[in-house]
């Protein structure tokens, strides 16, 4: 494992090298790079050319035939996505994009900016499918595929988060994920992938879940929030899982399930849906919200998300609430219904409590958790009590795919103005569309990549800083459960007493339950304004 | 890189006129045959990337989302920058298309030690872009008088007002001096910010030479080298009637001048400028963001294997009985 600089230690340089980019190298430097797929990963989701290897070895060990895979593949990604002849052909490198990468703001790298990322395979493109590309060559911005250029792929298109800041700048709409993800979608033909990648989207495929949580101890887990939860209130909340003829099938990131502080959101779903008596399951088959295939490639992300609705339909529920995540929420969106759809077994989304029908959601039947929520305590179904969230001084980090694919920045921001007194957003330029990645989005929140996340994640992190300065902000709250692992570290690093909560745990604070017991302490055992004295007692 | 290559070329390409009208008198190729060629090669060009484009079908709505969604009704709806309807998609689409709507959003990073990060105000390329842009398409209008006879009524009323500052004569046009400044400014910022300059490519900085010298030759005829305007007209008249005619003593400028167009009409469908076609078919912006709402069928959808419940079930069958958890099947 590669030893971190200290914020001090870090160098930013943002003078292009002398060489032009067709001529550098990138340097695999511990840090910067993320450890390969291992073979068994690769095995178990039929991935072509599973092995061992490294990046730091001068042979990857490529099929033989791996030019050919690479010109058919884009041969074929060119005739199934409109979005990649487009953005080939159609951008002008005005640089609007350049500054506006985390990657590039943190590395100083020109080969981060945007528009260079998509140079590398628009190089190759030119060279193999446009006329100009053959005769001219490198004049014409093309240039030969070899097995350097792979390598720079690699490097590169592992060192982007899919977050999609820069396509809200481009004049054009240019989407700089759709062409990670196609450079993604191409490597994995030759067995070029990270195994942060491949590891969980295994685990996912064999056993319902990111982490490898098996159906047995996925039950435990959450059996244990339970206690946690009589500990804090005194009520006892019985969850189900895979119940058949349950109304609502809830699913959420197992990362909710599995650390801090993700965890304590998901004590604070299990509380909000007890207090309302939902009639609801969890499933241990579907047990993750989030789709490392969506990191992989077009069909992984399939086999993956195909358990949602597979698993609605089996027990018969008529509609699904997805928990806080961020990812999860962009195949929800913008995949799910296309890929694995019509869900024509489910009903259109309505709120049992309120009797809101969620038409926005009425072909995919899938609702966010946060607008079900927002719906209830519009509809004054929640007794709340804000003040117990009076010791935290909270921001809201908007998550980048519920915000650039779904647009999803009211919904949280009334939730968390419900449920605590003590709110500042971040300056305009950092939030809502305009968002920073955390850095360690797309399945790059490994620890062997924490130099360059914790480069990508300083605009983020600057922006907090400068709440924390001046409004003493010292909780960062999220809608996503990449962000609730990675971002305790990244405010460790660039903000300290800055902590990390998911909405939802906001919500089990201030939520009013009917029975319980005085709280002396939130759900993370810290004592509540006012009580720090009643829980000295306690102990 | 390319400065160099982009400038010697188009330079190139005007002394090809001037040794071709001058030395060789070949008026008919330089008048005729190549403006129907290059016309030709921009027509089919620019058809064959459209349709190249539009035959691959968007399998997925990948809108990129830049206001606040539909969602419940008491929650305002940015209505342009998310739109969930086809009007407002058209909404969105006509503020990229006519006021580079994204582009406007743009900031600039500057880095401050601490580290302390800043953006700052940053218009100048949505300015300069969108007088670039609209400088050229009034002057591109406004020799439509030389394409049609009698002159349409909005072209008389085009030259009025771009002509109003009434200085010299023949009288200035503000476009004329807004084209070069813009494409100046364009120039400028790719070669002095040293990002930019890393980015950009000869197929860059030979469209702004080209659309310079054009710009510049037209403005040395008008103003300086007063060129027989009604010759002119005879031969534009002439090409767009099929009756092409070459009326002797038109300069050799006029016919760089000429020869420029062509070069950017025929290399426009091989290169960037494209992004005129491309903005139209950008999938993250010309669909509403509904695909909650409305299912979006990809064509190409294809099966693949999936691990089922039965399948996992088979897995964990004795530890899910002993959990307490609900089996379909007792046993294999």
């Amino acid at each position: 494992m590669a030893k971190v600089p200290k914020p001090n230690e870090l160098v930013f340089d943002y003078n292009p090298p002398q060489k032009w980019w067709m001529d550098t190298k990138p340097e695999f430097r511990p840090g910067t790079w993320c450890y390969p797929g291992k073979a068994k990963n690769a095995e178990v989701l039929g991935l072509p050319n599973p092995r061992e290897w490294s990046p730091l070895d001068e042979d990857w060990k490529l099929p033989s035939n791996w030019k050919e895979i690479i010109f058919e593949g884009m041969r074929d990604c060119l005739n199934k996505y409109r979005s990649l002849r487009v953005f080939m052909d159609i951008c002008v490198r005005c640089g609007a994009c350049s500054d506006k990468c985390h990657f590039y703001i943190g590395s100083g790298d020109p080969k981060n900016m945007p528009v260079l990322r998509g140079e590398l395979l628009r190089s190759v493109y030119r060279k193999d499918f446009t006329l100009a590309g053959k005769i001219m060559g490198r004049i014409a911005g093309a240039r030969e595929l070899n097995e350097e250029v792979v390598k720079e792929w690699f490097y590169y298109f592992f060192q982007c988060t899919e977050c999609r800041r820069c396509s809200v700048f481009c004049p054009y709409g240019i989407d700089t994920a759709e062409i990670t993800i196609m450079g993604r979608e191409l490597l994995n033909l030759l067995g070029v992938n990270i195994d942060w990648v491949l590891g969980p989207a295994a685990n996912c495929y064999l056993n319902g879940n990111h982490l490898g949580i098996q159906p047995h101890a996925f039950k435990d887990m959450i059996e244990f929030f339970v206690e946690e939860i009589e500990a804090v209130n005194g009520i006892r909340i019985e969850p189900t899982f895979n119940r058949k003829g349950a109304e609502v099938l809830f699913i959420t990131p197992s990362g909710d399930v599995f650390a801090d502080p993700g965890t304590y959101t998901l004590m604070g779903y299990l509380m909000l849906f007890h207090e309302i008596g939902l009639d609801y399951t969890w499933s241990t088959y579907a047990s993750e919200g989030g789709n490392f295939g969506l990191f992989t490639n077009h069909d992984t992300m399939k086999k993956l998300n195909a358990k949602m609705y597979a698993e609605a339909e089996r027990l018969g529920v008529k509609y699904i609430i997805g928990g806080e995540c961020g990812h999860m929420w962009r195949v929800i969106q913008q995949y799910m219904d296309t890929m694995n759809g019509p869900a024509d077994f489910l009903e259109v989304p309505r709120s049992p409590i309120t009797g809101t029908v969620f038409d926005n959601a009425k072909s995919t039947k899938m609702i966010h958790i946060v607008e079900f929520t927002a719906d209830l305590i519009r509809n004054g179904k929640l007794k709340l009590d804000p003040s117990r969230n009076d010791h935290l001084r909270v921001t809201y980090h908007d998550s980048c795919n519920p915000a650039r694919a779904m647009g999803f920045f009211d919904e949280p921001r009334y939730v968390i103005k419900n449920v605590c007194n003590n709110f500042w957003d971040m300056p305009p330029n950092c939030i809502r569309e305009q968002t920073f990645c955390c850095g360690s989005g797309s399945g790059l929140n490994t620890d062997e990549f924490m130099e360059m996340r914790m480069r990508g994640g300083l605009p983020r992190a600057n922006a907090v800083k400068h709440v924390h300065d001046k409004h003493g902000v010292n909780m960062l709250s999220c809608i996503c459960a990449i962000d609730r692992a990675v971002l305790p570290p990244l405010m460790d690093y660039w903000v300290p007493d800055v902590d990390v909560t998911g909405v939802h745990e906001l919500v089990g604070n201030a939520i009013v339950m009917e029975g319980e017991t005085e709280r002396t302490t939130d759900l993370r055992g810290n004592p509540l304004e006012g009580m720090e004295d009643m829980s000295d007692e306690d102990l | 890189m390319g400065i160099k290559f982009s400038l010697l070329s188009v330079i190139a390409l005007m002394a090809a006129v001037f040794v071709g009208v001058k030395v060789a008198g070949l008026h008919y190729f330089f008048g005729v045959v190549v403006p129907y060629a290059a016309l030709a090669t921009f027509l089919v060009g620019f058809i064959y990337r459209v349709l190249l484009w539009a035959r691959s079908p968007v399998p997925f709505n990948i809108t990129t989302t830049s206001g606040q969604q539909q969602s419940l009704p008491w929650v305002k709806q940015n209505k342009l920058d998310n739109p969930s309807t086809t009007a407002g998609t058209i909404g969105r689409m006509a503020l990229e298309v006519l006021f580079f709507r994204s582009l406007f959003r743009n900031t600039k990073y500057e880095y401050h030690e601490g580290p302390k990060l800043r953006y700052q105000w940053e218009k100048w390329l949505w300015i300069f872009g969108l007088l670039f842009h609209y400088s050229f398409l009034v002057i591109f209008l406004r020799h439509l008088r030389f394409f049609a006879e009698p002159v349409p009524g909005f072209v008389h009323s085009l030259e009025g007002l771009d002509g109003m500052l009434q200085v010299g004569l023949p009288g200035l046009y503000i476009t004329n001096l807004i084209f070069i400044a813009a494409v100046t400014f364009l120039f400028l910022r790719r070669v002095v910010v040293p990002q930019v300059r890393y980015i950009s490519l000869p197929s860059d900085y030979f469209p702004l030479f080209l659309l310079f010298f054009l710009g510049v030759t037209g403005i040395i005829m008008r103003y300086f080298s007063k060129v027989d305007v009604v010759k002119v007209k005879e031969l534009a008249l002439g090409i767009v009637t099929f009756n092409p005619v070459v009326p002797s003593g038109i300069g050799v400028l006029f016919y760089m001048h000429f020869f420029l167009l062509c070069v950017l009409l025929a290399y426009f469908p091989f290169s960037k400028l494209m992004h005129l076609g491309g903005v139209f078919l950008s999938p993250t912006r010309n669909m509403p963001n509904d695909p909650r709402m409305r299912r979006h069928v990809n064509p190409w959808n294809y099966p693949v294997k999936v691990h089922t419940y039965e399948e996992y079930e088979d897995d964990f069958r004795e530890k899910m009985i002993e959990a307490g958890l609900p089996v379909e099947k007792e046993s294999k």
